[in-house]
């Protein structure tokens, strides 16, 4: 599936083409062989409640011009913020190719980019509520509910949190390619924590940061946030006399949330292609799959199908084009259990010898575009949830992320969730507190043996939209299809 | 329009909008960084990035507040009036701490011109540099340096100016799977030495090939100044930071001798890159944490420190809203364990660990983490090393392994970049090597 381009949105001006088209001209002037440009125009709301009061309410603008510039194999890249016109363009154009010729003092092999298509055109995100036009005072009298919600059912801490993402791109290429995009993102969640003694418990909903997507208001909405509060706030008072998490290897079930940064961690970041190949080494870390092995190798069992979909509506990690302008495509990760496919950009898909890109991304106008998960999902699979429990006669089922960690090969993890409960003769039995598991990648995934998602509402997009990376540090939004799923054989409880 | 002019017409248009009563503090900030990155020994990513940016907090009716910020100097009618919206929607918090009054600073900060200057050439020197004295071996890593200068006035009198550069060098060098680090950040790049960390990080990869597993459990180790930084990072962060000891997610014993008597920490952003004041106005200066292995101290902004009845120690940030105040620059003082060497030679048996990664709290109140080590890991036995050793994960309470009798403290500081959401991406953690009685292996990256 591809996402046809529409017309440039209206909200892109065309001043911001005018600037960005100055930039890749002043690049090529002074010596690059390549040039693109975005003026980005993004703007921020944050609203936090804690125990039945607004806690902060913060609200960011940010307008500003990047600019790559590529002189034989060596890319530079300038940024400034709130370029004041046509000489401020310009200025930065010329400044990434004197970057880019810097950066040819310590050259790498020569490289070319995978070829796009140079498209005029443009996409925006479907978006029914504006989420700046709901009224402050209406998610402000959400949130403070909520948190009141859970301090009166007991807990210590009671949170909750809203956010909201407007961002209006122009792309302009030295190919002839001219892009707009307008992409709303808006999310919502709440957390509860108790504190016993010698311990905390935390509880959250719907996911331990929230849910969010390419949406408006309406998600929230769904969220139904009040709905909710009573139980977790219960469960987490539940959790300070709970049992602990059993040690052991054992069966494990686990929740959507978890199963989809379980996704993200293990699959998503393994699969990144400047991982890949070294470009990552030295902070984010490298893969332990081989390209020599891509289209052979077993990552998982042949429950395990997982697609790089930029194009789910409504995803976190969904756009019209990636910050190369590459239209946005749905691929294949791992089909049947085999990998298969990468997340690429133009100069590593050239690199490795492949013929497609597409999901290279950047955090706001000031930061490089690089290699990033879109949505990396894992497609819904042949069972239920209560038809797995129903079919596990000794096992934990866990749910909602509370910790991770993941070597920088993406091989050895460890989770640990907010609540477990034991399964035992195929029903869902006690409660348990700070579960945890480890595994190997690979061996985890071949160890999956039933997957969730034919029951309605069990798969979901989650949104992550704190996904860490680069070089400047870069926050990226992804998404992630999951449902249940259940591994054998693996090792819970793990202390410290 | 200079900084100083900036942030006085945001204040003057704030009373134009919002009365003589309503209380602000205005930080107008032109910040500069630019990064050098290279991999497989050549430059793949080189950035540069200019900003000015105006951070505007609002309160009105003594407790309704409201935050935003914009790059758009030209806005600052809009992002006034966009504040004071949202702040008359608020209710009125009856735990406003108020503004901090004027109050002299005690440094105005250190910046080097010649590093806020650097070109990218100087940064490619830097890159070549470390590239060259690996002799050979694969690289990667980067040169980073950066120059952040802030203005910051209040409605209550504050008006200060500081300024500070950085500079960071940190780079692995590899050999047939087995990597080597070397990393240093200092206040300027003439004070960084690319050739001599490139020539320690290939060292370290020679040492690090053919690492095989050791076994699950508890483990004597000595921990290099990179995975102790991560250590301290850790303990400044959940903690020794007022937020959890208000929330209670805190373990902290204050006044008992909770560490090793060999264990003396605080926080000096005098002595490293951070800014002479916090995001509140309030002057900053060296705060002491633990004395001796007695905790004696805590970082605090305004907000916590009128919960703990206390004054603020001027650790607010843009994150301790959500994340509560941390140290910024904090400093383990040297002790009398002698250099790496001699720490591992008082190991009987034992390991030695380079660097620390992705580590992740498990249990707040007891500061259990969980990781993995990264870039070299060696087994000592009699006070040598006798072999590498393979990624290794743990599960460990930082707080617990700094315990009384379970430490030695090296005596070379040594300062390392470390992210403690920082304002340009980086703090400075300053620490010597440790050796640690005991260290809680969990796992190894084949099983």
């Amino acid at each position: 599936m591809v996402n046809m381009a529409q017309d440039i949105p209206a909200a892109v001006g065309s001043a911001a083409f005018d600037a960005a088209t100055a930039a890749v001209e002043a690049a090529l002037a002074a010596g690059a062989r390549y040039a693109d440009a975005r003026l980005v125009d993004r703007r921020h709301e944050s609203l936090t409640a804690r125990d039945g009061d607004v806690r902060s309410l913060s609200q960011t603008t940010s307008a500003g011009l990047g600019v790559r510039a590529l002189v034989g194999s060596s890319w530079g890249f300038a940024a400034l913020g709130d370029p004041a016109g046509d000489a401020d363009a310009r200025r930065t154009g010329a400044r990434a190719t004197a970057i880019a010729q810097a950066s040819a003092a310590v050259p790498g092999p020569p490289m070319e980019l995978v070829g796009v298509p140079a498209v005029q055109g443009g996409w925006a995100s479907e978006c029914r509520e504006d989420p700046f036009a709901v009224p402050l005072a209406e998610k402000a009298d959400l949130l403070t509910a909520v948190t009141a919600t859970m301090r009166a059912a007991g807990v210590a801490v009671a949170e909750a949190l809203s956010q909201a993402w407007d961002t209006r791109t122009a792309f302009v290429s030295s190919e002839g390619a001219r892009i707009g995009q307008h992409v709303r993102e808006t999310g919502a969640g709440m957390h509860c924590l108790t504190v016993g003694d010698g311990e905390t418990q935390r509880r959250s909903y719907p996911a331990f940061r929230g849910q969010y997507g390419t949406r408006g208001w309406e998600l929230v909405r769904e969220l139904d946030l009040p709905g909710h509060a009573d139980r977790i706030a219960a469960e987490c008072q539940e959790l300070l006399t709970a049992p602990q998490c059993p040690s052991g290897d054992t069966t494990l079930l686990l929740g959507g949330e978890q199963m989809s940064l379980q996704i993200h961690e293990s699959v998503g970041h393994a699969i990144e292609l400047d991982r890949i190949l070294g470009w990552e080494a030295a902070f984010a870390g490298t893969s332990w799959l081989d390209l020599q092995q891509l289209g052979s190798l077993r990552f998982g069992s042949e429950l395990m199908n997982i697609t790089i979909d930029p194009t789910i509506p409504g995803a976190l990690g969904s756009f019209g084009f990636d910050d190369e302008g590459t239209p946005a495509t749905a691929r294949d990760a791992v089909r049947d259990g085999v990998w298969v496919g990468v997340l690429a950009g133009r100069d590593s898909a050239a690199v490795a010898g492949l013929d497609y890109a597409g999901s290279v991304r950047a955090d706001g106008y000031a930061r490089l575009p690089m290699v990033r998960m879109t949505n990396v999902g894992l497609e819904p699979g042949p069972h239920t949830l209560d038809e797995m429990i129903a079919a596990t006669d000794d096992g934990v089922l866990m749910e909602h992320n509370r910790s991770w960690s993941i070597d920088d090969r993406r091989l050895n993890f460890q989770f640990g969730c907010e609540i477990g409960w034991e399964v035992r003769k195929g029903r869902r039995g006690r409660m348990l507190k700070n579960p945890s598991y480890t595994g190997i990648g690979p061996r985890f995934w071949q160890s999956l043996d039933m997957l969730g998602g034919r029951a309605p509402g069990e798969w979901r997009a989650w949104g992550t939209p704190n996904c860490g990376k680069g070089q400047p540090g870069q926050v990226g939004h992804t998404g992630h299809g999951a449902a249940p799923a259940r591994f054998a054989g693996v090792r819970v409880g793990v202390r410290g | 329009m200079n900084l100083d002019d900036l942030s006085t017409a945001v204040l003057d248009e704030v009373r134009r909008q919002a009365g003589a009563d309503a209380a602000a503090t205005v930080r107008a900030q032109q910040a500069a960084l630019a990064l050098t990155r290279f991999a497989g020994s050549a430059i793949h990513q080189n950035v540069a990035d200019e900003q000015v940016t105006v951070h505007l907090e609002l309160t009105v009716d003594g407790g309704r507040t409201a935050t935003a910020s914009t790059t758009r100097a030209a806005a600052v009618p809009d992002l006034v009036a966009a504040t004071l919206a949202a702040a008359r929607l608020r209710p009125r918090d009856a735990g406003w701490p108020g503004l901090a009054g004027a109050a002299p600073l005690l440094s105005p900060g250190s910046y080097d011109p010649t590093t806020a200057e650097a070109s990218p050439a100087a940064r490619a020197e830097a890159v070549a540099a470390f590239v060259e004295a690996a002799g050979g071996l694969e690289t990667a890593g980067f040169v980073q340096t950066a120059a952040l200068t802030t203005v910051l006035a209040t409605t209550a009198g504050q008006h200060v100016r500081g300024a500070t550069t950085s500079a960071i060098c940190d780079g692995i060098a590899r050999l047939a799977g087995a990597d080597g680090v070397a990393r240093a950040m200092a206040g300027r790049l003439a004070d960084v030495s690319p050739a001599a960390l490139g020539a320690r990080a290939a060292a370290k990869a020679r040492a690090g090939v053919d690492a095989a597993p050791v076994e699950r459990g508890p483990w004597p180790v000595v921990l290099e100044p990179a995975a102790v930084a991560d250590v301290i990072g850790g303990l400044v962060s959940g903690q020794f930071n007022g937020k959890a000891v208000v929330d209670g997610t805190s373990g902290l014993q204050l006044g008992s001798a909770q560490f090793d008597p060999a264990v003396t920490l605080a926080d000096d952003p005098l002595a490293g890159v951070g800014l002479p004041f916090d995001t509140e106005g309030t002057p900053a200066g060296r705060t002491e944490l633990v004395r001796d292995g007695v905790p004696v101290g805590l970082t605090t902004d305004r907000r916590t420190a009128a919960a703990l009845g206390r004054t603020s120690s001027g650790h607010a940030s843009d994150a301790s809203a959500t994340w509560g105040p941390v140290a910024g620059d904090p400093v383990l003082t040297a002790g009398a364990g002698g250099s790496v060497d001699e720490l591992v030679a008082g190991l009987e048996r034992g390991l030695l660990v380079s660097d620390f990664w992705y580590t992740r709290v498990v249990d707040p109140k007891r500061s259990v983490w969980t990781g993995l080590t990264r870039n070299g890991v060696w087994l000592v036995e009699d006070g040598r090393v006798v072999r590498p050793v393979s990624t290794l994960r743990f599960t460990q309470s930082y707080l617990e392994a700094l315990a009384p009798g379970r430490v030695v403290v090296g005596s070379d500081v040594d300062p390392q970049p470390y992210r403690l959401m920082g304002p340009m991406g980086y703090n400075r953690v300053a620490v010597p090597a440790l050796r640690l009685a005991a260290w809680n292996v969990t796992g190894t990256t084949t099983g």
